[in-house]
């Protein structure tokens, strides 16, 4: 899976980015978090794992401290490719306010419904904030770190505005969750139960709600995570979705799927993780495009 | 950033070191064996024998080992070390390598301060904590020791840190 070279003209950004912060990094010697204890950056901005959210803070600030992050993603599968970016800023491992941008390139399925080069593109805007626990201090304890959230979330359907009109979809929506992370320090594992308060379809990509289904619905979400090394993690992921177009004016055509993926995470340092994974997102838009979107996903995150 | 403090006793320096800290005299009541004779609150929660977790560590000269690197990682790391500035770091050494004999069950008796009372002065905060927590676990990689291994310690000191964070 290559990175698309909008993505690598980002790169100089966030390297510049992170060059600011470094002098006030030097000035008080590296503090912050172990490595990987702040999540890696997920789809929608919040610090957790690739699809879900997790119930700790992310960047490197610890207590009383200020931290930023900065993160690329980037998903092909075999009818569509996200392209995610974003930045995250967090305070005192309490407070955190993400921000997200993906863009949907629905490729050849654009052309297909007569939309060439259509692009999905929608805003994210998040905030979260750990209401108890400690996952990482406190791992002797039961008490998994326990964070609540919001996700607002704000499309631009481009030409296909009108069918999402037409299908009774709005075009802004808001997620509220709550996300508990456990470690087992003894054994290594990492275990994450989200669960997400939703209209949204396709994650929003697809609009929010449908004239069938208008309510909010509570999705599951996990991740189970194994700490092979002090920089290196391994792991799996389930986040149930609404399944609010189906049926719709197109029967069953825009049925959606739960998604899952299995990921490793690698942090060289304490300001870089990769994170190479494996996704499936189910079907999107079979009445177009029928396989399912099983593919590759990767994502480059610096945190301060 | 932590300031340094002006306590700088060894007693506090000792502190200083185990974030991880030896769980209070609370502790020990709920895990010590009930010995009504003991004048003196257990410092080290009980933990059964375990032969393959020890021989991870290279027994009690690789605790030894351990401790004397990690002891000297500490006064030399520049986020914590100014806690152990004036440590006196023979006994130091010595004190962290019963402590982690014990917590390993080896054949060790840690017969320092309770962490608690060793820490008190120093308001010490949570990434004074994981600053301590990221300088052993180097000092575990250099003695060669197996990450699960280093987890299970950890595990066993991360009740300590609650003795031992006052601000």
């Amino acid at each position: 899976m290559a990175l698309n070279p909008r993505y690598l003209r980002c790169l100089p950004a966030l390297a510049a980015a992170a060059a600011l912060c470094m002098p006030a990094l030097d000035a008080h010697a590296e503090t912050g978090k172990l490595r990987l204890t702040g999540g890696v950056s997920s789809i929608d901005g919040a610090a957790g794992g690739g699809l879900t959210p997790w119930g700790v803070i992310g960047t490197q600030a610890t207590a009383g401290q200020w931290g930023a992050s900065a993160f690329v993603t980037q998903a092909n599968t075999p009818g569509y490719q996200l392209q995610d970016s974003g930045v995250a800023l967090a305070w005192n491992e309490r407070l955190e306010l993400s921000f997200a941008r993906q863009r949907f390139d629905t490729r050849a399925n654009g052309a297909a419904v007569g939309l060439p080069g259509l692009v999905l593109q929608q805003d994210i805007v998040g905030v979260k904030w750990r209401v108890a626990g400690d996952a990482v201090l406190d791992s002797d304890l039961w008490m998994p770190s326990v964070a609540v959230g919001l996700q607002a979330k704000q499309l631009d359907a481009g030409g296909l505005a009108p069918t999402l009109a037409a299908l009774g979809a709005r075009r802004s929506g808001t997620d509220v969750y709550v996300s508990a992370t456990k470690l087992f320090l003894a054994q290594g594992i990492v275990v994450n139960g989200t669960l997400r308060a939703t209209q949204a379809n396709q994650n929003g990509l697809l609009g929010f709600g449908g004239t069938a289904h208008r309510a909010y619905s509570l999705q599951p979400e996990a991740s189970l995570a194994w700490l092979l090394h002090r920089t290196l993690a391994v792991g799996v992921e389930y986040r149930a979705k609404p399944d609010n177009l189906n049926p719709s004016l197109l029967g069953a055509g825009l049925k959606e799927d739960d998604w899952t993926d299995a990921f490793i995470a690698w942090a060289p340092t304490k300001h870089v993780s990769l994170t190479a994974a494996w996704v499936d997102l189910g079907r999107i838009v079979p009445a177009v495009d029928q396989r399912r979107q099983r593919g590759g996903y990767l994502s480059l995150q610096l945190a301060y | 950033m932590t300031k340094p403090h002006p306590y700088r006793s060894t007693r506090t320096a000792l502190c200083a070191a185990l974030c991880l800290a030896l769980a209070g005299p609370l502790a020990a009541q709920t895990t010590a064996a009930p010995a009504a004779a003991t004048p003196r609150p257990q410092l080290v929660p009980v933990f059964a024998p375990d032969a393959a977790l020890l021989a991870a560590f290279g027994g009690v000269p690789g605790i030894t080992r351990l401790t004397a690197d990690f002891a000297d990682r500490l006064r030399a790391d520049a986020r914590i070390g100014h806690y152990f500035e004036k440590t006196k770091l023979p006994l130091f050494k010595q004190q962290l390598a019963d402590q982690f004999c014990q917590v390993l069950a080896g054949p060790c008796v840690y017969d320092g301060d309770t962490m608690k009372a060793a820490h008190a002065d120093l308001k010490i905060n949570r990434a004074d904590s994981l600053a301590l927590v990221e300088v052993l676990q180097t000092a575990m990689d250099q003695q060669g020791i197996a990450f699960t291994a280093q987890n299970q310690l950890l595990a066993r000191l991360a009740p300590m840190t609650r003795e031992i964070i006052t601000r």
